[in-house]
Parts: C-alpha cells; sequence; structure tokens
C-alpha cells in the first residue's frame, strides 16, 4: 500500500449507509425495520442510537455487522463491503448480555476471538493482560463467568471486543440489563477507554442520559417504518465528568433528543 | 419438659415394642419350649431377646432427649442395626418360624432407622469431607433396610428360596461362584456391551454431525430418530442373532443399534441448544464452521451428549442380555439368567441380577463422574 | 403450505432411501443362499430372475419390504381378531398389558415424585436408588419374574403388566420431580403469603406447571412400557402376545412373521406414543396454553 492510498483508508469513513432499507418477510406480511436510511461515520467518532423498541437501531448495528443482509442501498465498512469487513475482523461486537461461554474461564473468554483468528499463544498472552487492564479487571483472569456480578461480565466481553484491536466497535445496549449505579461507572469507564484507544464506538441506547453522555453525535430513529428523524451534533467538550449532566448545555441537548423523539411518535398516537 | 423432645417415629417404635412385649413369644419353637419347660428345645433369640428390646427402647427414648442431633442419629443407628442384626441372626435356620412379635420389633428398627435418615437430612454440615460422608451415608442407610426388610420378610414368613432367596444366600451363592460370573461378565460385558456401546454411540455422534451439517438429512431424520426412540428395537435381537450367529457380534449389533437413536436425536437437540448470541458472535469472528463447532456448539450440547450417554449405559446392558436369550455359546449373563431359571436355580440368576445391577450402576457413576468434569459449569452442577 | 412440504419432504425422501437400501440389502443378504439352491437344483438364471427370485424366498434372511407389507396386510386384515394368527389379536394382548402397566407405573411414579418433593428425606435417601433402580436389567429379569410368579399361581396379566411398570414409573418421577419443582421462587413465595397449605400449592402451583413435564415424560414411559410387555412375553411359553409371536417365529426361522410381528410393535408404539402427546396437547389447551 502506497503511503497516498494509506491516506485515502484513513480519511474514508468508518461506516457510510446510502438508501439503505430493510424489510423482513414475517409470517404477517413484510415488515420495514429500516427504511431509507443514510449516514456517514468517521474515524474515532462516538455515535450513539436512540429511539423506541421496533425502531431499527439494533438492526441498523447488525447490518453494519453483517449480521443481517439490506434488501435495498449499499452500506460500507472501512471501504468494504460489510461482509468483507467482517472477515477482515474490522470490528468488535458487544452484545446486550455478556454473552461469555461458561465453560470458559474469563482469560480464555478474552482469548476465544485470538484462538479463532490464528494469534500465537505468547502474544494472546500480552493481549489479555493488555485488555483486562483496560476494562478493569486484572486478578479475575481465572474466575468463570458464572463467579463474577452482571456488570463484571459485561466488562469482560468489551475485553473481548477489545482483545483483537479492531478500529470499530459495535455495542448493542451493553448497559441495559445492568443497575444505573453500575451503569455510571461503566459510562466513565468507557469514556476513558475511547479517549485512550481513539476507536470508533457505534453505540445502541434507550437512555436519553446516557447517550447525551456518550457521545459526539446522536443518531434519533423511530418505528414503523424504522427510520432516522434527526441526527444531533453534541457539543459538549471530549472530557466529560460525571457532573456534566447537570449542565444546562447537557440539559439542552437531552431536550433536543427528547423532542426528536417525540416527533418520530406523533402521527401515530 | 425442656429436656424432652419427641418424634412420631421414635414414639410408634415404643408403642411396636411395647406391643411385641405384651404378645410376649416371638416364633413357634418358643411357644413349643414353653409349653414343654422339661425338653430343651433350641429357639431364636434365646439369649438376646432383652437385648433387641433394650436397643430399640434406649436409642428411642435417647433420641427424644434434647441432645446435639448427631449424637441422637449416632444413637438411632446403632441401635437401629444392632436390633435388625440380632433379629436376623435370630431367624436364620428356623425359617417360617416367626410370630407377629418379630415383625414388630422389625417394624420398630425400621422406624428408628427412618428417625435416623430424617434427623441426618436435616444436618448440614459445615465441612466438605463431613457434607460428602453424610450425602453418601443417607441413601446408604435406605438401601440397607430394602435388604434388611426383604431377608428379614423371606426368612421370617419362610418364603421357599425358589421364589425369592434372602440376599444373604444371594451373596454366600455370589462368592462361591465368581469363576461362573467372571467368565459371564467377559462375555457379555467387556465384548458385547463396550463394543456395541462405542460403535452405537460413535456412529449416532457423527451421524449428529453429518446430519447438523445438511440441513435436509437433520429435517428428515429427527422425527425419524425420534419415533424410532420409541420402538421395541429389542426385537430386532432374534434377527441379529441370525445374521451376526451366537457368538458376542450378534450382541453388540443388538446394542448398537439401541444406543445409536438416543445418542443421534440428543446430539442434534444439543447442537441447537447454544444462544443466538453466542452464534451471532462468533459470526463475528468470522469464524469457521469447524470452529463454531468445536468452541461453541459442542461443549454447549455436552450436557444433552452426557444424557445420551447415561441412557445409553442402561440400554446397552438390557439389549445385551436380552439379545442373549435368543442363543448364545454356554456362556454369558444372558445364557445363565435364561437356563437357571429353568433349572430353578433361582440364586444364582439373583446373583447375576446382583452383578448387572452393580456393573450397570457403575457404569452409569463414570459417566456421571466424567459429566460433572467436563459440565462443571453447568448450572445444575456449580 | 411451504412448512408443511418443507417438514414432510425430507422424512419421505429419506424414508425412500431406507426401502432402497432395504431393497439391496434383502438383495445382497439373500443372495448366498438362492445361489445355493439354484447350483443344488442346476439352474442358471438371468439377472433380473435372480434378484426377482432373492425377493421372493419363502424364509430370506432379510425379507423384502413388500413380502414384510403382504405378510402383514394378510395376518392384520384378513383374518379372524379372534385367531391366532392374527396381529391384531396378538397385539391386542400386547397392548391391555402395556396400558395396564403404564397406568400403575404413572400413578406410583407420581406418588413417588410427591414423596421426594414434599420429604427431604425421602429426597436424599431415595433418588440414588431411583436411578440404581434402573441399571437393574429388568427386562433380563422378566422372564424370572413371571416364571416365579407362575409358581406361586399367578399367571396372566398382572406379572407383564408388573414389568410395564416397573419400567415406566422411572421416567415419570423423575420428570415428575422436576415439573413439580419448575415453580418459580416468586410464585411459590406468592403461595407462601397467602399462608397456603402444602395441599394447596400442590394442587394450585405444582400441578398444573408440572403438566407439560408430566405428558413428556409419559411418552417415554409409554413406549417403555411397551418394550416391558414385548419382552415379558418371551418366555410366557409363546402363546399370545408380540412377544410370543417373535419368540415363535424366531424358532422356526419364519423371517417374514417375525418382521411384520416387529411392524406391528412399532405401530402400537407409533400410535401410543401419538395419543399421549395428543392428551397432552389437549390438557395444555385447556389450561390456555397456546397452540404450537
Amino acid at each position: 500500500m502506497t503511503v497516498a492510498e494509506a491516506k485515502a483508508q484513513a480519511t474514508k469513513p468508518v461506516v457510510e449507509a446510502k438508501n439503505l432499507g430493510l424489510t423482513f418477510r414475517t409470517n404477517d406480511g413484510p415488515v420495514q425495520a429500516l427504511t431509507d436510511v443514510n449516514l456517514t461515520i468517521d474515524k474515532g467518532e462516538f455515535v450513539s442510537f436512540i429511539g423506541p423498541s421496533g425502531c431499527g437501531k439494533t438492526t441498523f448495528l447488525r447490518v453494519i455487522a453483517d449480521l443481517e443482509k439490506p434488501t435495498e442501498g449499499m452500506i460500507a465498512v472501512n471501504g468494504m463491503t460489510s461482509e468483507q469487513a467482517r472477515e477482515s475482523r474490522a470490528y468488535g461486537y458487544v452484545f446486550q448480555a455478556a454473552a461469555l461461554f461458561p465453560w470458559r474461564t474469563i482469560a480464555s473468554n478474552v482469548a476465544l476471538p485470538l484462538e479463532i483468528m490464528g494469534i500465537a499463544s505468547a502474544e494472546q498472552k500480552t493481549r489479555i493482560a493488555r485488555v483486562m487492564e483496560l476494562v478493569n479487571l486484572t486478578g479475575f483472569e481465572n474466575k468463570y463467568p458464572w463467579q463474577l456480578s452482571g456488570g463484571m461480565q459485561q466488562r469482560a466481553s468489551i475485553a473481548r471486543a477489545l482483545a483483537f484491536d479492531a478500529d470499530l466497535l459495535l455495542m448493542d445496549e451493553p448497559f441495559g440489563a445492568l443497575d444505573e449505579i453500575v451503569r455510571d461507572h461503566l459510562n466513565k469507564q468507557l469514556l476513558e477507554l475511547w479517549a485512550r484507544t481513539n476507536k470508533t464506538i457505534c453505540f445502541v441506547t434507550h437512555s436519553i442520559p446516557e447517550a447525551v453522555y456518550l457521545s459526539t453525535r446522536i443518531v434519533v430513529m423511530s418505528p414503523r417504518p424504522g427510520r432516522v428523524t434527526d441526527v444531533i451534533e453534541s457539543t459538549l467538550p471530549r472530557e466529560r465528568p460525571l457532573d456534566i449532566r447537570e449542565s444546562a448545555e447537557f440539559i439542552a441537548i437531552a431536550h433536543r433528543v427528547r423532542e426528536g423523539l417525540h416527533a418520530g411518535h406523533s402521527y401515530e398516537d | 419438659m425442656r429436656w424432652f423432645a419427641p418424634s412420631w417415629q421414635a414414639l410408634l417404635a415404643v408403642v411396636l415394642c411395647i406391643g411385641a412385649g405384651l404378645l410376649g413369644v416371638m416364633s413357634l419353637p418358643e411357644a413349643t419350649a414353653l409349653a414343654q419347660p422339661a425338653a430343651s428345645i433350641a429357639y431364636p433369640w434365646a439369649a438376646s431377646k432383652s437385648l433387641i428390646f433394650d436397643a430399640i427402647l434406649i436409642s428411642a427414648a435417647f433420641s427424644m432427649m434434647r441432645v446435639p442431633p448427631a449424637v441422637a442419629a449416632l444413637a438411632l443407628f446403632a441401635g437401629a442395626h444392632l436390633a435388625a442384626w440380632l433379629l436376623l441372626s435370630g431367624i436364620a435356620g428356623f425359617e417360617g418360624t416367626a410370630l407377629a412379635p418379630f415383625y414388630l420389633l422389625m417394624a420398630a428398627a425400621w422406624l428408628l432407622a427412618w428417625r435416623c435418615v430424617t434427623i441426618l437430612s436435616g444436618l448440614k454440615p459445615t465441612h466438605r469431607l463431613a457434607k460428602t460422608l453424610v450425602g453418601l451415608l443417607i441413601p446408604v442407610i435406605f438401601g440397607a433396610w430394602l435388604l434388611i426388610i426383604w431377608e428379614g420378610v423371606v426368612r421370617g414368613a419362610g418364603i421357599p428360596f425358589i421364589l425369592l432367596p434372602p440376599p444373604s444366600a444371594i451373596g454366600a451363592r455370589i462368592a462361591t461362584s465368581v469363576p461362573i460370573l467372571a467368565a459371564d461378565v467377559r462375555q457379555t460385558i467387556f465384548k458385547a456391551v463396550i463394543a456395541g456401546y462405542a460403535i452405537g454411540c460413535g456412529a449416532g455422534f457423527l451421524t449428529a454431525i453429518l446430519a447438523d451439517r445438511v440441513s435436509f438429512l437433520r429435517r428428515g431424520l429427527l422425527p425419524i430418530g425420534n419415533m424410532v426412540s420409541a420402538l421395541p428395537i429389542i426385537g430386532v435381537a432374534p434377527i441379529m442373532v441370525m445374521w451376526f450367529g451366537f457368538d458376542w457380534q450378534s450382541k453388540a449389533a443388538v446394542v448398537s443399534i439401541m444406543t445409536f437413536f438416543p445418542m443421534l436425536v440428543n446430539t442434534v437437540t444439543g447442537l441447537a441448544e447454544s444462544g443466538h448470541m453466542e452464534r451471532d458472535l462468533m459470526r463475528t469472528y468470522a469464524s469457521s464452521y469447524w470452529q463454531t463447532l468445536f468452541k461453541l456448539r459442542l461443549p454447549a450440547a455436552a450436557p444433552f451428549i452426557f444424557n445420551a450417554l447415561k441412557i445409553n449405559a442402561t440400554l446397552a446392558l438390557i439389549g445385551a442380555i436380552v439379545a442373549e436369550f435368543f442363543g448364545t455359546p454356554v456362556v454369558g449373563m444372558g445364557f445363565r439368567i435364561s437356563t437357571e431359571v429353568g433349572r430353578m436355580n433361582i440364586d444364582m440368576v439373583w446373583a447375576e441380577i446382583a452383578v448387572a445391577a452393580l456393573i450397570g450402576s457403575v457404569f452409569y457413576g463414570i459417566i456421571a463422574l466424567i459429566e460433572r468434569v467436563v459440565t462443571f459449569w453447568h448450572p445444575s452442577l456449580r | 403450505m411451504d412448512r408443511t412440504r418443507d417438514k414432510v419432504l425430507p422424512v419421505l425422501a429419506i424414508l425412500a432411501g431406507l426401502v432402497v437400501v432395504w431393497y439391496v440389502g434383502a438383495m445382497l443378504l439373500n443372495a448366498p443362499f438362492q445361489r445355493d439352491l439354484d447350483r443344488r437344483a442346476g439352474e442358471t438364471r438371468g439377472t433380473v430372475e435372480f434378484i426377482g427370485k432373492t425377493l421372493s424366498q419363502p424364509k430370506p434372511t432379510l425379507p423384502a419390504p413388500h413380502q414384510v407389507a403382504a405378510n402383514f396386510f394378510e395376518n392384520t386384515f384378513l383374518r379372524k381378531i379372534t385367531s391366532n394368527q392374527s396381529l391384531v389379536f396378538h397385539a391386542w394382548i400386547t397392548l391391555s398389558s402395556t396400558l395396564l402397566g403404564f397406568v400403575f407405573g404413572t400413578a406410583l411414579g407420581i406418588a413417588i415424585a410427591v414423596g421426594i418433593v414434599h420429604f427431604t428425606s425421602l429426597d436424599r435417601s431415595l433418588m440414588p436408588w431411583l436411578i440404581a433402580s434402573q441399571t437393574i436389567p429388568i427386562l433380563a429379569i422378566a422372564p424370572m419374574v413371571i416364571v416365579v410368579f407362575a409358581a406361586i399361581g399367578v399367571t396372566g396379566i398382572i406379572p407383564k403388566s408388573l414389568i410395564s411398570t416397573y419400567l415406566s414409573f422411572f421416567p415419570v418421577a423423575v420428570g415428575m420431580v422436576k415439573g413439580l419443582r419448575s415453580p418459580e421462587l416468586t410464585h411459590l413465595d406468592l403461595m407462601h403469603t397467602y399462608n397456603a397449605s402444602p395441599a394447596q400449592t400442590l394442587w394450585k402451583l405444582r400441578v398444573p406447571a408440572s403438566m407439560p413435564f408430566l405428558f413428556a415424560s409419559m411418552k417415554v414411559a409409554v413406549a417403555a412400557s411397551l418394550v416391558g410387555a414385548i419382552v415379558a412375553e418371551l418366555p410366557t411359553g409363546a402363546v399370545a402376545g408380540i412377544g410370543a409371536k417373535l419368540l415363535s417365529a424366531s424358532y422356526y426361522s419364519q423371517t417374514i412373521d417375525m418382521w411384520s410381528a416387529l411392524v406391528a410393535g412399532s405401530i402400537v408404539a407409533g400410535l401410543l406414543v401419538t395419543l399421549v402427546g395428543w392428551i397432552g396437547r389437549l390438557v395444555d389447551r385447556s389450561m390456555g396454553a397456546r397452540p404450537a
């Protein structure tokens, strides 16, 4: 790869969707999960997707991850098709539940993607140690998942997604099942991690404060048919202590998000 | 009454004891001896009668004091089993002469053993070794009392040994026929069962993997497999004997057919068991079919596979023995059972059954143990 | 429509494959004997004629499907059902002891399960022996049980159904223990807040919750019960029943009879399992479950 090509690669958007649509065929007829989604996500962004259930936010994430195939339009990840991106292991995916394998210790759960990708075991060890430290789980390597709390399990699953150093992190309501106190803590840790690693993060949530606190950009979505109704640029600084959530600026952005959500709903109630 | 903690089992045992005492005479020879004081007639429990009453009454009374439960259990254990031992050793040689007090005392001793088990079940030992010991002791007491009652009833009522031999006679028969039993075990277990079990389980497992790979095959095989599991497959035994001859090969064939379908159905079900999220995860890693199979789906299927291995352990034994009814060389457990029934040597039949049950339990136990080690992570085991 | 085709087609395809394999197997297995016959008779046959002969021997090593089908049809529909030759007669004998044993076994299994769920001492002392009881090859002692009962003058349906009982109580007991323990903790706590008695909790919560488990294990139990009845018939002196038919056919090497007896047994098994499943669905629906 020449220097010019490398530069072109670097400036390419990480995720690019054009006129994207996805229709599920079900027994009750076709369901439009996504219609006409146009979105470009650049390197280093933290983008949140928010909306009521059925708005297609998870579906969009799954399209990026090549877990669903779009029926219309195009999706590009790192300039490749989503399938090529998946095959070149371009992203790490964090699910709603930790989905750790109960027969593996935490360390070997984190090692799972590395084993599949055929990485030498010495290299595996250093990487495990590094990501375990990133998510503050050092010392729990030899525990089994069921011996850990829900918050720790979810951190382990984040470590697993980080282990193979993909530049893109796709997170599907990763903290949805956790309580508010743990969630605050993990939000803060996630921001620190994002600052340290400069990864691109796509984050699905249904919590307005969470979306506003974390994101550089908030994509508001709405159901039936699933579509993007608003894209809000955050004006908050990159450095965000927890108490920023009481600032007027934060509340103003949260208000805009709420209005966007209401607008998406207005005609159907 | 702070020192008194009654239990219905112990109280009933005392009542039964008093009843036995009031009835007095415990056996027919004793009645004869009482009627003819001059003649010296031997009768059961001539010396041990009061000791039996003492053992039951003292341990019953002691267990109702406010003593630590472990002490009460120990006293009950000692009392119940001492009484049972004396009762059983007394009746030996006087079969069929026992009168009502014998059964009342047996029942009293059994109630004390029951009380003992109840106390033991309530114990919550903190030490791991103690916990394991108590966990083992409870079923052992239960099993022992099955044998004690069997022995007592058979000897007390004088049931002909040809119908139902007492456990002690079966034990004696086992001890004297070790070479024959060993030869039968070698023929039936080590040749037919092991070969058939390995072939049947292995073939079922491989077919399941194949069926998993080819979904058309899976959709066709699964309903058929489910249906075949319900069929009386054992009926193919005479056919297999016709095809593969009288020796162990035909029995191994029956065993492999019987074990094939449970393994197939369970493995296919187990392979579908891994969650959607986990499979999506493997997909995000662009993991190949075989990587997903070995790293996710086979471990997730392990509880189902072990379930099939356990079901098959008992099926294999039954298959091999029953197949031998349709023709075998002059050795083998099934052969022995069918010929000894014909010769009315029921104790030998029971000896074979006991050996078969023991081997079956050990076989099952080994698989269960391996299961504990392999699927330690499963919610039912941790 | 699509879904039925998706389900039925693979099953039919595999069944068709099995029939083909069966025919090929019959040809191969019967060929040596046919060759022997022909050599002795000094005949030489064309390939087609030879194959035809291998599929129409009177006592083949492996009878061809059409031979079994013809024999089965003849013995099922063309004979008087009171005749000793009729498969319906034999199937009825086996079915009656199967059902009696199954009813006993189910009742015993449920009783044991209720005991285990309510008394810790029973739970901890009985459970290992329940498992051990199934490692006794009861089918192997079935003949002896029959002989012993005959010696004390009990013959007929009771000893046979006892074998069925022994085989069918275990799956029901294990399934019911699981089922009776299946209510969630919150539901049990709810009953506790009502100060419900153990009997009330049993009838109003545990029993309804255990119904799916009961019927699933009853399906296994009824199949086991049939196996028990068939094996119990082996030593009755080959008088009546599918097992007796199997044994007498195997004595006289009447392979076609043997196979059609097997087919009869399989059909009875299929009907019984379907019937139990059907009743289970009915009960399920009457308790408000969504039809699947």
